[in-house]
């Protein structure tokens, strides 16, 4: 689609448009998890009081997004490419929505825990979960920016590490849970942090999966995995 | 149960129903390899080949001079009447190769009815617009007459808006009217296919969709071909859509594929609105 230039300039300035809107909007989301994660590794409740704060801008954005695309439809009645685009827009800025409604949430936990003191390697775990998720999330923005079916098949096969991730840190909730059974509500929290951060990573899942269907016009979400390695080149 | 009232209305259902549903089965249009030059033109067509299913619509896209009514006008061989225009390939209607020489164009012709952009009803009355084509096929008994435009103007959807003024000059209908009457008129000599060449193009919004609603309500019964260079309406009322470019046959698929997620990138670029 790139390089064929719309007839309407308009048009496709309005595309244009709603497409960077929500690049800044997955910015904005990106961002909040990189400040949780901070805060859980430096054990400082700034960052995650600032990662709350943009939630509001984030919701806004969603409602601004979403009301240009039905514009779209209602006015322009798109096509093809441009049809997949929107519809994919529209969808994407849900799963954008809700992983920032998931990042505050671990940032309330972050507040939580930066309080209840004592060092722990297990803040560190889940700093690290909370990158590793921040940069999945990253690579399915990216795979949309640059509109690559390999780069977001890559995101989609790289949940399993989340998956991973989110098993392994479980278990070490459990096993310091019955070692320090006075903590168990310090953990319990790691634990709704965790779950907030694996479930990020199906909303970046979701997000890749339309860039393949808003690239090439196909759905892949219910395809199994040697079917989605077909598609990386 | 053998309430009056009830039979009454039984009886009227089964006589809708049977007015309605003519049920044969229409046939499909296969081209095969058609070409086509005008003096001036020598490209007009070439080697179009796809074929057109029966009992459904199909849309023909493209831009203007890329020969959407010139392919239209093969289907009822009206661009015999061009000076200069030859054309060779093959297209099967009923079996039977509609190009060939031997074929009779005037029984083609009422197999196969034509719709125009402008609506152009005969300087005749409502009536005798439609009647036209029945009497020319011989058909006297003014009782058969009556039967046969009533139910032309009916599967039209013009019967409720003019059955007090089948006197009426057909002139004096409003524009959508007429072409509603156009449409009765070619469906009265009860053809097999029908050709539409824009046909709402000179209609205004709430014509148009009537226009619309009625090539949908017709399509169980014709093959139905419309020309039209309004793509939402392509998108609306048809199940096939070819898209032609410069004489050529672009892309012939499911509508709803073509409007979703075409395959050539010429066909993408045209219903988006982009240029190369
Ligand atoms: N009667 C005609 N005589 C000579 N050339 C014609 C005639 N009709 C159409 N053409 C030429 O054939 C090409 C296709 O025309 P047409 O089938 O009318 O295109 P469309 O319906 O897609 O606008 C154009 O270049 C047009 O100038
Ligand atoms: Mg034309």
């Amino acid at each position: 689609m790139q390089g064929r230039q719309h007839i309407s300039a308009q048009f496709a300035a309005e595309l244009d448009g709603i497409r960077s809107a929500v690049m800044e909007m997955g910015g904005k989301v990106e961002r909040q998890i990189m400040l949780a994660s901070e805060g859980l590794e430096s054990r400082d409740s700034g960052p995650a009081e600032e990662a709350i704060a943009i939630d509001r801008d984030i919701n806004r954005m969603e409602v601004e997004i979403d009301e240009q695309c039905a514009l779209i439809l209602a006015r322009r009645q798109p096509a093809a490419g441009d049809l997949r685009l929107i519809i994919s827009i529209i969808k994407l800025t849900t799963d954008l929505e809700r992983i920032g409604d998931e990042a505050s949430r671990v940032a309330r936990l972050v507040i939580k825990l930066a309080s209840a003191g004592g060092a722990d390697p297990i803040y560190l775990h889940t700093a690290k979960v909370a990158r590793h998720v921040s940069s999945m999330l990253r690579e399915a923005l990216d795979a949309f920016a640059r509109m690559s079916v390999s780069a977001a098949v890559r995101v989609v096969l790289s949940d399993k590490e989340i998956d991973e991730d989110y098993r392994n840190g479980l278990f070490k909730l459990t096993s310091a849970m019955q070692q320090r059974p006075e903590q168990v509500e310090k953990l319990l929290d790691h634990m709704w942090a965790l779950r907030s951060l694996e479930r990020i990573g199906d909303h970046a899942t979701n997000i890749a999966e339309q860039v393949v269907y808003l690239t090439r016009g196909v759905d892949i979400r219910h395809l199994g995995n040697e079917r989605l390695e077909n598609l990386l080149d | 149960m053998n309430h009056p009232d009830m039979e009454t209305f039984n009886a009227f259902i089964e006589a809708s129903k049977a007015s309605k549903t003519k049920r044969r089965q229409a046939p499909s249009l296969q081209v095969e390899d058609v070409s086509l030059s005008y003096p001036a033109e020598p490209n007009a067509l070439q080697n179009i080949s796809l074929e057109i299913p029966s009992g459904c619509v199909t849309a023909v896209i493209g831009p203007s001079g890329c020969g959407k009514s010139t392919l239209l006008r093969c289907f009822n061989r009206m661009n015999d009447t061009i000076d200069g225009c030859r054309y060779s390939g093959s297209i099967f209607l009923d079996g039977a190769n509609i190009l060939s020489d031997g074929i009779d164009v005037t029984s083609l012709r009422r197999k196969v009815g034509m719709v125009f952009q402008r609506p152009n009803p005969f300087p005749k009355s409502v009536f005798d617009n439609v009647a036209y084509g029945p009497r020319l096929a011989g058909i006297r008994s003014q009782r058969q007459l009556d039967e046969i435009v009533e139910n032309a103007l009916r599967s039209a959807a013009l019967w409720d808006e003019v059955k007090d003024r089948l006197d009426a000059m057909a002139g004096n209908l409003s524009l959508g009217q007429q072409q509603r009457l156009v449409i009765a008129r070619a469906i009265a000599v009860e053809p097999e296919v029908l050709l539409l060449d824009e046909p709402a193009s000179s209609l205004d919004p709430i014509s148009t969709l009537k226009i619309e609603e009625l090539i949908y309500e017709l399509k169980s019964d014709y093959t139905i071909v419309i020309v039209t260079h309004n793509m939402q309406q392509a998108g609306r009322v048809s199940d096939y859509t070819a898209f032609m470019s410069g004489g050529r046959l672009i892309e012939f698929d499911a509508t709803d594929r073509i409007f979703t997620n075409p395959s050539e990138r010429a066909t993408e670029d045209y219903i988006t609105g982009r240029v190369g």
